[in-house]
């Protein structure tokens, strides 16, 4: 972020500019410290927390007070694997996400590409609809042509379906990368005798490295967050991780340890995905917002 | 080499079409399909036909009390959440808009909340929520607090419910408004150092003044994606207790896969579609504006 700051002094105009002067910490960076520790202790404490609870025996979770030192239990992701069938949810989510991503790319990279360089914004505006309007909209037609197809439970409605979650992530990333690919640079490969194609495969694509993995990334995240379409189309066969995690509380008793567990399961992939890219993430997520 | 010309010559839909049969199979016939079923009676539990019956289902829909109180409901959640992400993003902005060791952490921390799965969120929650047994009402009894019902009780759901969409949401306030403080001229802070303003005025009649476009498009999609959420409200309370937390999003979908009363839940959903569609034309027109 800082990156795009104007030149000026490093700290902020808002309330740094007599701090920087002392020589060790003043009193208020102290403060200052403190009070930022505290706000993204209370973001990531429901994490912390999920992590912690997993790893307690079922008499051990519902102590109160809660012990913050015990003997930790592999015991719950045990039963989530083994008895819960998690691993087979795992692939389910995989094949889905990584499947609705892919198909995503390859219509939407395209798309984008025509969308940046023939302003089309009409086709722009109707698949970044996808993301404006309820999610519900299209599920209920949807259901009801999956089911006269007999298509429910089967990866390629659901991959379909997801696909409404992953492709306008990537034209809303990509159509702004291509736009700002000089011309110039297409024009150079088009004097050498290269077809558009070529010059698309051969010369945009290469160096839009970037902007595809911030994507991609985002869609991926999103598809495999799908709570919605997932848990009316995947009934067994299919099942994703969110419908599988939230099966898991509809039966009487909780087993909160098996379930923050899961829950631990199910975030830690796109956690770790997002800490890793999280400079293309942002970007990502603030874009059009954020002039410029 | 004469495919590839024909490829080159028709690029600009070439290019576009496979996002373009996507559109229309799997966007644009759902909406008109579903705007066809509310025309109609179809319901597998009551085992009617999809024959048309005109303005019917709308009729009944605006004399539905527990539609008209889904609606109510829907904003008052939505203001809720929105009204304090808002106010609490910028404060964080602004807290984290000052150098201090690790800073480069903060984006990383601040995108979890964002990108973890919301399904899995909903049920750490839950579990924190829990009266008994949960984390939260054992902190505010030692504190000497009164520990309220949460999502167990009708009046306290939907604050519970908003205050984990505040926890999942406000990153997105804090991150997009970083950004725009990153993007600040600095000038005006000159001017200002020069004619002597103290902290306190610059952050109100300065910061806070030119970061309001920003702050203002952010609230707007915050906005967009309050009015639909779904994922943590279906997961914590399924609406309940009683039907205290049935927002319209949810309302349309017991109506569409627990009833299956297809034509009736078309019209609920063609209302809510509207609303949202209604409000994010609101937003293209604020953007423009506020971009002048």
């Amino acid at each position: 972020m800082a990156t795009h700051a104007p030149p000026r002094t490093l700290t902020s105009p808002v309330a740094g500019r007599t701090a920087r002067l002392a020589t060790g910490p003043s009193a208020v960076d102290v403060a200052h410290f403190a009070a930022v520790m505290l706000v993204l202790l209370l973001f990531l404490l429901p994490f912390l927390w999920m992590l912690l609870s997993s790893f307690k025996s079922a008499r051990e979770i519902i102590k109160l007070p809660p012990s913050l030192v015990f003997a930790p239990t592999f015991e719950n992701y045990r039963t989530v694997f083994a008895t819960q069938n998690f691993g087979q949810y795992m692939a389910n989510s995989t094949i889905i996400a990584g499947g609705s991503t892919l198909l995503g790319l390859l219509l939407g990279l395209p798309a984008a590409y025509s969308i940046a360089r023939f302003k089309q914004h009409a086709l722009s505006l109707a698949i970044l609809l996808a993301r404006i309007v309820p999610g519900i909209t299209f599920l209920i037609p949807l259901f009801i042509l999956f089911r006269a197809l007999g298509m429910v439970d089967t990866f390629a409605s659901l991959i379909l379906s997801h696909l409404l979650v992953t492709l306008p992530f990537i034209v809303w990333v990509m159509v702004p990368f291509f736009e700002a690919i000089p011309v110039a640079l297409e024009e150079a490969a088009r004097v050498d005798g290269a077809s558009i194609v070529q010059t698309f495969g051969r010369v945009i694509l290469p160096i839009s490295g970037p902007g595809i993995v911030t994507g991609a990334i985002l869609a991926f995240v999103f598809s495999w967050n799908n709570f919605m379409f997932s848990v009316v189309l995947a009934t067994n066969r299919t099942k994703t991780l969110p419908v599988a995690i939230y099966n898991f509380i509809s039966y009487a008793q909780i087993d909160w340890g098996g379930l923050m567990a899961a829950a631990v399961i199910i975030t830690l992939p796109v956690l770790i995905l997002a800490v890793i890219t999280q400079r293309y993430v942002v970007r990502g997520l603030t874009a059009g917002a954020v002039k410029g | 080499m004469r495919f590839e010309g024909f490829l080159d010559r028709h690029v600009r839909w070439v290019f576009p079409l496979p996002a373009l049969v996507f559109v229309v199979v799997m966007m644009a016939f759902p909406i008109v399909y579903t705007v066809w079923n509310s025309l109609t009676g179809w319901s597998l539990s009551e085992g009617t036909p999809p024959d048309f019956v005109g303005l019917k289902n709308y009729v009944a829909l605006i004399r539905d009390q527990r539609f008209l109180l889904a609606a109510a409901r829907t904003f008052y959640f939505t203001v809720l959440a929105m009204a304090v992400e808002v106010v609490l993003g910028v404060a964080i902005a602004l807290l984290l808009n000052r150098d201090f060791p690790g800073k480069r952490i903060v984006n990383s921390i601040m995108l979890l909340p964002m990108m973890a799965t919301p399904v899995a969120i909903a049920m750490v929650w839950l579990f924190m929520y829990e009266p008994s047994a949960g984390v939260i009402n054992h902190v505010l009894r030692v504190l000497g607090l009164p520990t309220p019902l949460w999502i167990a009780g009708a009046d306290s759901v939907i604050p519970a419910l908003a205050l984990v969409d505040i926890w999942q949401w406000t990153p997105m306030i804090v991150l997009i408004s970083l950004a725009g403080l990153a993007g600040l001229p600095a000038d005006p802070y000159e001017a200002a150092e020069v004619d002597g303003a103290t902290a306190w005025q610059t952050l109100w009649r300065v910061t806070i003044p030119m970061l309001m476009p920003t702050v203002t498009i952010a609230a707007l999609l915050r906005l967009i994606d309050a009015l639909k959420t779904f994922d943590i409200i279906y997961a914590m309370t399924g609406g309940g207790p009683g039907f205290s937390s049935e927002t319209l999003n949810i309302y349309t979908y017991n109506q569409a896969f627990s009833y299956f009363s297809f034509g009736y839940a078309s019209s609920a959903l063609v209302v809510f579609f509207a609303i949202v569609l209604g409000v994010s034309l609101l937003v293209s027109v604020t953007r423009r504006t506020v971009e002048v």
